[in-house]
């Protein structure tokens, strides 16, 4: 197992270096004015600060010297300066990050849950009008445009019925402790702050079911599919020879064995939540990366968006990794190919 | 069927009408599902194509006497907080949305093609090259990267559609090579080379058209999606620029506006039906050119 871990680590090495070359390309190549683009007009105009931008990425060398540069700086944790806010941009990432990775983990694992259950119900009662209205949830999902989506929960939830609280983290009059991790769910959990969580809990909900709802879809289909399947399969028939109960049946014999294409999905499904997170946060004022991108976007704020183009991509080896460990784990026989 | 039927594997004319009946329901709901995506689909394109003729009002017209009214039979969709009329904003929008969706994915899918093609015949380290700079694009999110190459060209449909087709081809390139790599170990193919045919006639007249069904079938899956991610884009702003309607753009202007629903309202149902019908489509053309992935 841990040849197999070292293996896929020095795996991931080469995608990590075409996934700085890619965003290296695009902050090069792209923009008409790079110097532009990078201290935005009121910077640009200064001969001085140009000077010291030309210097600090080796702009008068060539291009392998300027990714080599490039590279360094990245290692060194330096992904440039925001032109909106002239703060550097790792520390406005590393501060909108516990937010995504909140909403994106509760999105996640909404989808996990209502997923896997529509997607063996609809397995179970195939072709019966549960199998027909899970496959209508299922369409619907996928289709429906999550920025509308959120949208008209916001508009339903909280605007007419007033179930839900509006958007933000948490109401105007509450503060958040210390943080610890960041996330405000987790952290007031944590020093058992109980209005803070309560609060905390119930601004998360909507977001996540928003993000969660383009996961069901997914993991619905893929549960529907490889549970139908495995119910062909003879070792099911055997369990029901045996006199085994059907409930039984399904939960210990079918569904165990659709838990592995399920766990390799994840990674993909993952980097969708965090795709998803860039319109559902700017929907729900929630400060985290999606938001960031949004309002960088917004500004033309162009290293503020390689930023976080380069953390999610990175981010996204880094789930693939511990996906395809885990399957390794799961299913023996990846180890020993 | 009971357990035990199931059990012995046993099937009587009652299972056997069951399961006949079963089928027979699910191609009736499938072909229910393309009739109505067909339709949604002629219906939008034919509204979009003929909107000068089917709306009264122009695009870009502003009735301020009349801003902010609910739908109603004069503004079947309302108006917008300018007084335009958001019904003829929306079949203008449908012609910028669903251009992109479908100029990108047909740029995408015939550029992807070619590469992959090339790189599944050529093979070597032309091959390597290709296949890692396809892996390195899909392991961003797609629309992540969209942004960052929409925010470097600056905001613009072309731009949007351009950073949209960078993003978008190497699915279709993998699949191209995937399904050259299965073509060539054929035999009509060694035997065109055994016959000292030029290697661009064999690609073009005996692999080429063997792999189009594959590219076509996911174009067509794939459409539904790119619509999305078009609107999305003019929805964080770096699609479309006002005054030029579009569906995702339409949505972005009625989020501050919530007590007119009907400003994001009914361009988002136009994308939402949309989507859904090129989903259904896709579906269909799926198992009519490829019957392995038939349920």
């Amino acid at each position: 197992m841990l040849r197999y871990i070292v293996r896929r680590v020095a795996l991931s090495v080469p995608t990590l270096l075409g996934i700085t070359l890619v965003t290296f390309l695009i902050s090069r190549a792209l923009p008409a004015d790079l110097v532009l683009a990078n201290l935005g007009d009121h910077a640009a105009q200064d001969p001085q600060l140009v000077a010291a931008f030309r210097q600090r990425w080796g702009l008068n060398r060539p291009a392998p010297v300027q990714y080599l540069i490039y590279v360094e700086h990245l290692l060194r944790g330096d992904l440039g300066t925001s032109i909106a806010t002239e703060r550097p941009v790792r520390t406005e990432l590393a501060l909108s990050l516990p937010a995504t990775v909140e909403l994106a983990s509760s999105g996640m694992l909404a989808a996990v849950v209502i997923g896997g259950l529509l997607g063996v119900a609809a397995a179970v009662r195939s072709d019966t009008p549960i199998d027909l209205a899970v496959r209508s949830i299922m369409a619907t999902g996928v289709a429906i445009p999550t920025f509308w989506y959120a949208i008209l929960l916001l508009f339903v939830f909280y605007f007419v019925l007033g179930w839900a609280p509006g958007p933000g983290q948490l109401d105007a009059g509450l503060a958040p402790g210390p943080p610890i991790t960041g996330m405000y769910v987790v952290d007031s959990l944590l020093e058992g702050n109980w209005p803070v969580f309560r609060n905390a809990l119930a601004h998360l909900v909507l977001p996540a079911v928003v993000l969660g709802t383009v996961g069901v879809g997914f993991i619905a289909r893929i549960t529907r599919a490889t549970v139908l399947d495995v119910l062909q399969r003879e070792y099911v028939r055997t369990a029901r020879a045996k006199g085994l109960a059907e409930a039984r049946v399904v939960w210990r014999h079918a569904v165990r064995s659709a838990l592995i294409p399920i766990i390799t999905v994840i990674g993909i499904l993952y980097a969708q939540l965090m795709s998803g997170t860039v319109l559902t946060e700017s929907i729900f004022s929630w400060p985290g990366l999606g938001r960031y991108a949004f309002s960088s976007a917004g500004n033309l704020d162009f290293p503020a968006i390689m930023g976080v183009a380069l953390v999610i991509g990175v981010f996204y080896v880094a789930l693939n990794l511990v996906v395809d460990v885990l399957y390794a784990y799961i299913n023996p026989r990846i180890r020993y190919e | 069927m009971s357990s035990l039927d199931t059990v012995v594997g046993r099937t009587d004319s009652a299972d056997v009408a069951e399961m006949v009946r079963a089928v027979h329901s699910r191609r009736l709901w499938r072909t229910i599902g393309v009739l109505a995506g067909v339709l949604v689909l002629a219906a939008w394109g034919l509204a979009a194509a003929a909107a000068p003729l089917v709306s009264p009002y122009g695009f870009d017209e502003q009735l301020v006497t009349e801003s902010l009214q609910p739908p109603s039979p004069r503004h079947v969709f309302g108006t917008d907080d300018l007084g335009r009329d958001i019904f003829t904003r929306v079949l203008y929008g449908g012609r910028v949305t669903l251009l992109i969706g479908i100029g990108v994915v047909s740029v995408a899918s015939a550029a992807g093609m070619a590469v992959g093609t090339v790189s599944g015949y050529v093979g070597g380290s032309v091959d390597e090259f290709i296949m890692r700079s396809s892996e390195v694009i899909m392991a961003f999110p797609s629309i992540i990267l969209a942004m960052a190459i929409a925010v470097a060209l600056g905001p613009g449909v072309l731009h949007a559609a351009f950073a949209m087709v960078l993003v978008w081809w190497p699915t279709y390139a993998r699949l191209a090579r995937g399904e050259v790599l299965n073509i060539r170990r054929m035999e009509y193919v060694d035997a065109e080379v055994a016959i000292g045919q030029r290697p661009w006639r064999i690609l073009l007249r005996a692999i080429v058209p063997n792999i189009r069904a594959s590219i076509i079938v996911l174009a067509t899956v794939d459409l539904g999606s790119a619509i999305v991610t078009a609107a999305g884009l003019s929805f964080l702003g770096l699609g479309a620029v006002p005054p030029t309607p579009e569906w995702g753009a339409m949505v972005s202007a009625g989020r501050e506006l919530p007590q007119a629903w009907w400003i994001a309202g009914f361009p988002g149902a136009a994308i939402f039906s949309t989507v859904l019908a090129f989903n259904f489509l896709g579906d269909a053309v799926r198992d009519y050119l490829d019957p392995r992935h038939r349920t």
